[in-house]
């Protein structure tokens, strides 16, 4: 069947071939596909449910699945106050998540502590766990949580995944 | 039963150690000025006077004075609509007096929170554990000699808390200033 757009695949000359790269491959199963674990924490936890409802709809970038376990999970969300008392249990929750995996510190309480500078509050969740991206607002609107994901995908797409395993296969034989 | 009514009753029966009542917009403070006796106090109010809620219970650092904590007991007559607030005054060397919980069961948290905050210790209470921070936690932080920004300490495996960098402040807004400069909240201290 003969159309007039021009693409840069050709069934018709490449057949069932697609040429890339492993890693851009790798990484483009990875980042359409982030699960996110919503740790939410305070009223930031609150704006997260409206990014994931239909409003917003998180699914449009393939985060939908937002997992209640560790163990399922790529990418915590941090969405809150981090109290001294919950920190542990946060780093715990982390530590069970599998490799690879990635933080979003979500609101200005994840990132920095926020308003609280107390003896009670956390100053900032990078203090106990590898933080991607930082999202400023109090709490932040869906749309710049979004902004966030995307800003992880991107990480993602540049990550050199091949050189890492082999570098791993190479590490464990 | 009219408020001056209550407060006679409570004279007649404890004596000297009720005060004479302070009213301020229609509520009653009494002042105990023996804190041993707040149970028994207590007791009376809700049996006898029909206090039948308890409001709060809060704990006030007259830092640098002596008696050094002021323990304020907010009633209510649900029934009758009175207010009534016993106010009592504990030492720091003896840091404790007898718990309410037995009168009412929502003491149970209030003298927790006090203790977990202040460090007033509850006799006969049947749970007295922190009750915000965490077990093992070795300060009480709403005292007036701790710090705004917390003591660093360490529990292995439980916790940790590290000084909060309060960057000179605390930062002190000023309410009427001209623009958003001057109202915004700044490092403020008393010379400037």
């Amino acid at each position: 069947m003969r159309t007039n757009t021009e693409i840069g695949y050709d069934s018709k000359i490449e057949g069932d071939v697609i040429v890339t790269r492993v890693d851009a491959a790798l990484n483009w199963f990875r980042k359409n596909s982030i699960w996110p674990m919503p740790m939410g924490l305070a009223c930031c936890a609150i704006e997260l449910m409206a990014v994931g409802a239909s409003r917003f709809d998180i699914s449009r970038f393939g985060s939908e699945v937002m997992r209640f376990s560790p163990r399922q999970a790529d990418c915590m969300i941090v969405a809150g106050t981090v109290t001294y008392k919950m920190a542990m249990c946060v780093k715990r929750i982390y530590d069970q998540m599998p490799e690879p995996r990635w933080v979003i510190a979500m609101g200005a309480c994840a990132s920095t502590g926020g308003m609280y500078r107390s003896y009670a509050v956390l100053q900032g969740v990078d203090n106990i766990i590898p933080v991607d991206v930082y999202v400023s607002g109090c709490p932040p609107r869906p749309e710049a949580v979004l902004d966030a994901l995307m800003k992880l995908q991107d990480k993602i797409g540049q990550q050199p995944v091949l050189t890492e395993l082999t570098a791993l296969a190479a590490f464990k034989s | 039963m009219p408020p001056l009514e209550f407060v006679q009753k409570l004279k007649t029966k404890f004596g000297p150690v009720i005060s004479e009542p302070a009213e301020f917009r229609g509520e009653i403070t009494l002042n105990l000025s023996d804190a041993g006796r707040i149970a028994e106090v207590c007791e009376f109010a809700k049996t006898e006077l029909g206090f039948d809620y308890l409001v709060d219970v809060s704990s006030v650092d007259n830092y640098g004075e002596d008696p050094r904590w002021t323990v304020v007991y907010h009633l209510r007559s649900l029934t009758q609509g009175n207010e009534l607030r016993l106010k009592t005054e504990v030492s720091e060397e003896k840091s404790e007096l007898p718990t309410v919980m037995t009168i009412w069961k929502t003491a149970n948290w209030h003298e927790r929170e006090i203790y977990d905050m202040m460090g007033i210790r509850f006799s006969g209470h049947p749970d007295l554990r922190r009750i915000l921070m965490w077990e093992g936690y070795p300060y009480f932080p709403l005292r007036k000699d701790f710090p705004l920004a917390g003591k660093p300490t360490d529990l292995p495996g439980v916790a940790f808390a590290k000084p909060a960098p309060l960057e000179g402040g605390p930062f002190v807004t000023v309410a009427g200033g001209k623009d958003a400069i001057q109202r915004e909240p700044r490092v403020r201290t008393p010379e400037g």
